[in-house]
């Protein structure tokens, strides 16, 4: 795979004997081994993701915050102590999503963004472009040189902290997205998995260093397979699945990250204050035997809609998925999913289906 | 990877054994089963279905992707494994093991590839 771009972590992969595959332009790992199994070791222990080909953009100057404040759906205002995150869609004018994003609040003439891997030339042209509209002053930087990690699982920190002596003491007093500056080090306690850990940023040249000093602490590594069955089982949304350009985040289970009450405008906003709501997202869990998988038909007593994400469960034993159907189906609900020539009943659920290792449905 | 030499294979990755009864015993290879990964469903066919040969008539999915599995010869099926559908895993752990259904042959494996020949088509894909 010769044409694919290598994050500073590839040879990390080789010698893991990891199965990689093109994932939006990137040779990465899709497991190492057994997908399953990393999926349980995340649940259960301690386990890290090479996120090497998202993208952190530095966002400096004055304008910061005001630039901020018009170019995303929820409301960087909420940002008010020094590492505090908040996690965003970015919109077109038409309501759709170009984007879905976190922000970091440093101070107040830097914020940090990381954008998805395939998502990112697209989103660089839309800031600049919003940039040169909004705030010619501002400093929109790529962080190509920045490697990211996200160690994750109830055994995450206590790894960590063998693996790295000293990152307690400033990292284990950080709530829940809310991120510190170590050196060089750049610590969040964010993820993508319903479980506990951390996403670290450090400079590219200490990636392979630092990730063997986490495999000597029993940190075992993890493919992008099990980081989608973890984070659909934490009902947390994929780019270019469960919304897109065509799709807003009102009908993506993304309301509560959208910000209507304040008075500030944002890109977007007119579009989804006037277009009706005839679509959601809903979880599902399939009742009969077999997979939910993207792009099937739901039919449900409201008219029919589709499967966005859909897999098996490592954790539950059985398949779900998050699909958009007509408003007016509730949890509770039964559908029916086709699947070849099939029709399965599915329950319609409340999502997330797992957190903390816990099943919810 | 395992291709045993007293098997016969099929372009689209099945394995077929002539039993001493006569009928044919069908599984998938350890080739795709490695391409597939951890399976999580299996979907026989019904017995006393009569497969056409190269006919779709099972499906396996792995947590990544579902795949369908084609008739090696044409034929009655006459058995299936429900240990395969009840622990999908087992094809991942010794996938000559587990194997998936049976047929009553209408003709012989002669169109089948035999170990060596498939060792060169699953070469030839990989580039």
């Amino acid at each position: 795979m010769a044409d694919l771009k290598h994050t500073p972590f590839n040879a990390k992969h080789h010698e893991a004997h990891a199965k990689l595959v093109d994932f939006s332009g990137w040779e990465m790992p899709i497991h190492y081994g057994s997908q399953i199994e990393e999926h349980h070791i995340i649940r259960r222990g301690a386990g890290m993701f090479d996120v090497s080909h998202m993208l952190p953009v530095d966002v400096k100057g004055a304008d910061a915050r005001a630039f901020l404040r018009t170019l995303v759906a929820n409301n960087v205002d909420k940002l008010q102590t020094s590492g505090k995150a908040l996690y965003s869609c970015m919109l077109h004018e038409g309501g759709g999503v170009v984007d879905d994003l976190i922000i970091y609040f440093m101070r107040e003439d830097w914020f940090r963004i990381v954008v998805n891997a395939g998502c990112a030339d697209k989103d660089m042209a839309w800031m600049e472009t919003q940039r040169d509209r909004l705030a010619p002053g501002l400093e929109i930087t790529p962080r190509r040189d920045l490697a990211m990690i996200a160690v994750q699982g109830p055994q995450a920190p206590a790894c960590l902290w063998e693996a790295m002596p000293g990152l307690e003491d400033v990292a284990a007093p950080l709530k829940p997205f809310n991120a510190v500056v170590v050196g060089e080090m750049f610590v969040a306690r964010t993820g993508y998995t319903g479980e506990d850990g951390f996403e670290i940023m450090l400079p590219a040249k200490a990636a392979t260093f630092f990730w063997q000093a986490l495999l000597d602490a029993g940190v075992k590594p993890c493919g992008l397979g099990a980081r989608d069955t973890l984070r659909l089982e934490a009902g947390m949304n994929l780019y270019g699945q469960d919304m897109d350009a065509s799709t807003t985040p009102l009908e993506s289970g993304l309301a509560w990250t959208v910000d209507l009450k304040s008075e500030r405008d944002f890109i977007g906003k007119d579009a989804l204050l006037r277009l009706p709501r005839e679509r959601q997202l809903v979880g599902l869990k399939l009742l009969d035997k077999g997979v939910l998988r993207n792009h099937q038909k739901v039919v449900t007593a409201a008219g029919e809609g589709e499967i966005t994400s859909g897999s098996f469960s490592p954790t539950l034993g059985v398949s779900i998925a998050l699909a958009r159907v007509p408003t007016g189906v509730n949890p509770g609900d039964t559908v029916e999913v086709e699947i070849r020539d099939k029709r399965l009943c599915a329950a319609v659920v409340k999502y997330p289906f797992v957190r903390h290792g816990k099943a919810l449905v | 990877m395992s291709i045993p030499a007293d098997l016969k294979y099929t372009k689209s990755h099945e394995w077929a054994r002539l039993e001493a009864d006569g009928t044919v015993t069908v599984g998938i290879t350890h080739h795709a089963q490695d391409l597939l990964g951890d399976m999580v469903f299996v979907e026989n066919p019904t017995v006393g279905r009569v497969l056409a040969a190269g006919e779709e008539c099972a499906v396996v999915e792995s947590v990544k992707a579902a795949s369908d599995v084609y008739a090696p010869v044409a034929g009655e099926v006459v058995a299936v494994n429900e240990g395969v559908e009840s622990s999908p895993e087992s094809i991942n752990q010794d996938p000559y093991a587990a194997w998936m259904f049976k047929v009553k042959p209408v003709g012989d494996l002669s169109a089948l590839m035999g170990a060596d020949a498939y060792q060169a088509h699953v070469e030839s894909e990989a580039h």
